[in-house]
């Protein structure tokens, strides 16, 4: 398989990224080298194995749904990039 | 004697018996920064005020008596991915580059509890992606023995303040290599735990099936002591596991008589550095003396590990890091509409290594490639996982060099992605089998530069690394050595 440009751009507006040409052109080469060295694990036979998530036992970890900390909403507020009195103030999302 | 050369276990000696006190310890430290620091570059920021105070709240602490933790009065250094209350943490990222976190994650606020001083905040590679600190935003960090070559990464802030005798110690974090690997380059000591040892909360996630947290130190017995003070569970870490933690410093005898140690072919290769092999095969002479028996074993899918973990690192990134919108915290762009300030902001934020593994692990969960890449590289990772349960039936550790060469020159593998990423083709396999792993000083090569053995143990069995490790540095000087901050 080989990456293409046309797939770049597909997969960084996915991501929320964007190059310029010049970047671009640089990420695809360097992808598709990357992907080449990827390519190795075809030569295994892994029909018969399950994949591996992680590797601790735990299947899931429950706790009680209670509120153990309550920071105040100007210690949440305080890294936002944007405020308005007790919000986030973010850009418009409905047109 | 300067107080700043000494080891965590000496201080702590010389602190109960109330012959220095905490704030002349931390003193001593920040003086050696100020000597030191234009050289390397091995902090982001430095906490000097808040930790006289926190010295003198130790100084107190230890007026009163009666308290044992070995860390009270105890100057720090940690990683820069670590959350801290009140204090920038920047991941080394121009995205959190005014970042302040209001709250602590649960390894610092341990460290807090038992009494450290938090001296500042370590530069590495951007979201602790890389083997050389080079992909920081902030700052290159240079190697204390030889000033033209990297410290290794992604730690590399924390390995260099180690080993310049900036700090006493540190805590790093490591997800492919990330303490073993700087470690190495640095000469000091680094322990990779078990996966689920010690609690990733408020650590800045990467690849979360990965991340481990772990102690970077001057030898064995300041690894051990830091270990016990930050393992544990934690109920705010879904993975982190409900275990007994050992006082691992007990099992440091010197004595490895009648352990089984495996050596696996497949870590022993051409292309590889020789002073790097002979040393590796040097230091298990060392400890065959002391009584060791050699098994050798085979983990015959070693080969593939790097693309396995290049596949499953980047996928869980390009997840994780999806939560830097510019919305909540984080830089934010100015633009037209709600996609273009998603998009500027990341595309001004992020730095290009971390764009480049963002990509790599959206196209490999993306449509039409998920069977292909991700699920196919989870196989794999059974067959990585399974390779280390047949050689452990036939040994208690495994040894191994910890990186192929001694530390690179800056600049060297920084145009070619792969080829930085084959850095880590001896460390990666553990994390993904989620074993503990510890690297040793075994040695230095023609040009001065330290070299690392690794040892790999069973699951939860961070004793017998431990213990092996504290028998061979017993045995030699090599930890002993101190850089002499200049271009060799």
């Amino acid at each position: 398989m080989k990456i293409t440009r046309d797939e770049v751009q597909r997969v960084a507006l996915l991501a929320r990224l964007q190059f310029s040409p010049q970047e671009e052109e640089i990420l695809t080469g360097q992808l598709d080298r990357i992907l080449q060295y990827i390519e190795k694990l075809n030569q295994l036979d892994t029909a018969n194995v399950e994949p591996l998530a992680h590797v601790a036992d735990i299947v899931n970890a429950f706790r009680e749904d209670r509120v153990v900390n309550q920071p105040s909403p100007d210690t949440l507020l305080a890294n936002a990039p944007a405020r308005e009195r007790d919000f986030f103030k973010v850009p418009k999302i409905i047109e | 004697m300067s107080l700043h050369t000494l080891t965590l276990h000496e201080l702590h000696g010389k602190l109960k018996k109330r012959e220095v006190s905490s704030v002349e310890v931390t003193e001593s430290v920040f003086r050696r920064i100020s000597a030191t620091e234009d050289k390397l570059h091995s902090y982001i920021t430095l906490c000097r005020d808040k930790a006289i105070a926190e010295a003198k709240q130790a100084d107190e602490r230890l007026g009163k008596g009666g308290e044992s933790s070995p860390l009270l009065g105890i100057p720090l250094a940690l990683k820069d991915i670590f959350l801290t209350q009140g204090v920038l943490t920047t991941c080394a990222s121009k995205i959190l580059g005014n970042f302040v976190p209001p709250y602590d994650g649960t390894a610092v606020r341990k460290l807090k509890e038992a009494g450290a001083v938090a001296v500042g905040k370590t530069n590495m590679d951007e979201f602790a992606m890389g083997s050389s600190t080079e992909n920081s935003a902030i700052a290159i960090t240079h190697n204390p023995w030889k000033l033209d070559r990297v410290p290794g990464g992604s730690s590399g802030g924390s390995a260099a303040a180690v080993a310049a005798d900036q700090c006493i110690a540190a805590l790093g974090t490591d997800t492919g290599g990330s303490i073993r690997q700087p470690a190495a380059c640095c000469g000091i000591v680094g322990l990779k735990p078990t996966y689920g040892r010690v609690s990733r909360y408020g650590i800045i996630a990467f690849a979360s099936s990965l991340d481990q947290v772990g102690p970077m130190t001057k030898n064995v017995t300041d690894c051990a002591l830091m270990l016990e003070a930050v393992a544990g569970y934690d109920p705010s870490d879904s993975t982190s596991v409900n275990a007994p933690v050992p006082a691992y410093a007990s099992f440091l005898n010197g004595d490895a008589k009648g352990l089984r140690v495996g050596i696996p072919k497949e870590y022993f290769i051409p292309g590889m550095q020789p002073e790097v092999e002979q040393a590796v095969k040097e230091a298990i002479r060392v400890l065959e003396k002391n009584g060791i028996r050699i098994e050798k074993v085979s983990l015959p899918h070693t080969e593939y590990a790097v693309a396995v973990y290049y596949i499953i690192a980047t996928a869980e990134a390009s997840s994780n890091l999806a939560r830097y919108d510019g919305m909540k915290y984080g830089y934010r762009a100015l633009a037209r509409d709600l996609t273009e300030t998603y998009t500027r902001s990341r595309e001004q934020g992020f730095g290009a290594e971390v764009k480049r593994r963002i990509m790599l692990g959206t196209y490999a969960l993306s449509a039409g490639y998920y069977d292909a890449y991700y699920l196919k590289a989870q196989r794999v990772r059974t067959l990585v996982k399974k390779d280390f349960e047949a050689a452990f039936r036939k040994c208690d550790a495994i040894i191994t060099p910890t990186a192929p060469t001694t530390a690179f020159k800056i600049g060297e593998k920084t145009q070619d992605p792969l080829q930085m990423y084959l850095s880590d083709i001896f460390t990666i396999s553990a994390n993904l089998a989620g074993l503990p792993a510890i690297s040793v000083p075994c040695g230095f090569d023609a040009e001065g530069l330290p070299i690392g053995m690794q040892i790999i143990g069973r699951h939860f069995d961070e004793a017998t690394i431990l213990r092996l490790a504290f028998a061979y540095e017993q045995a030699t000087e090599w930890h002993k050595k101190k850089p002499l901050l200049d271009h060799g």
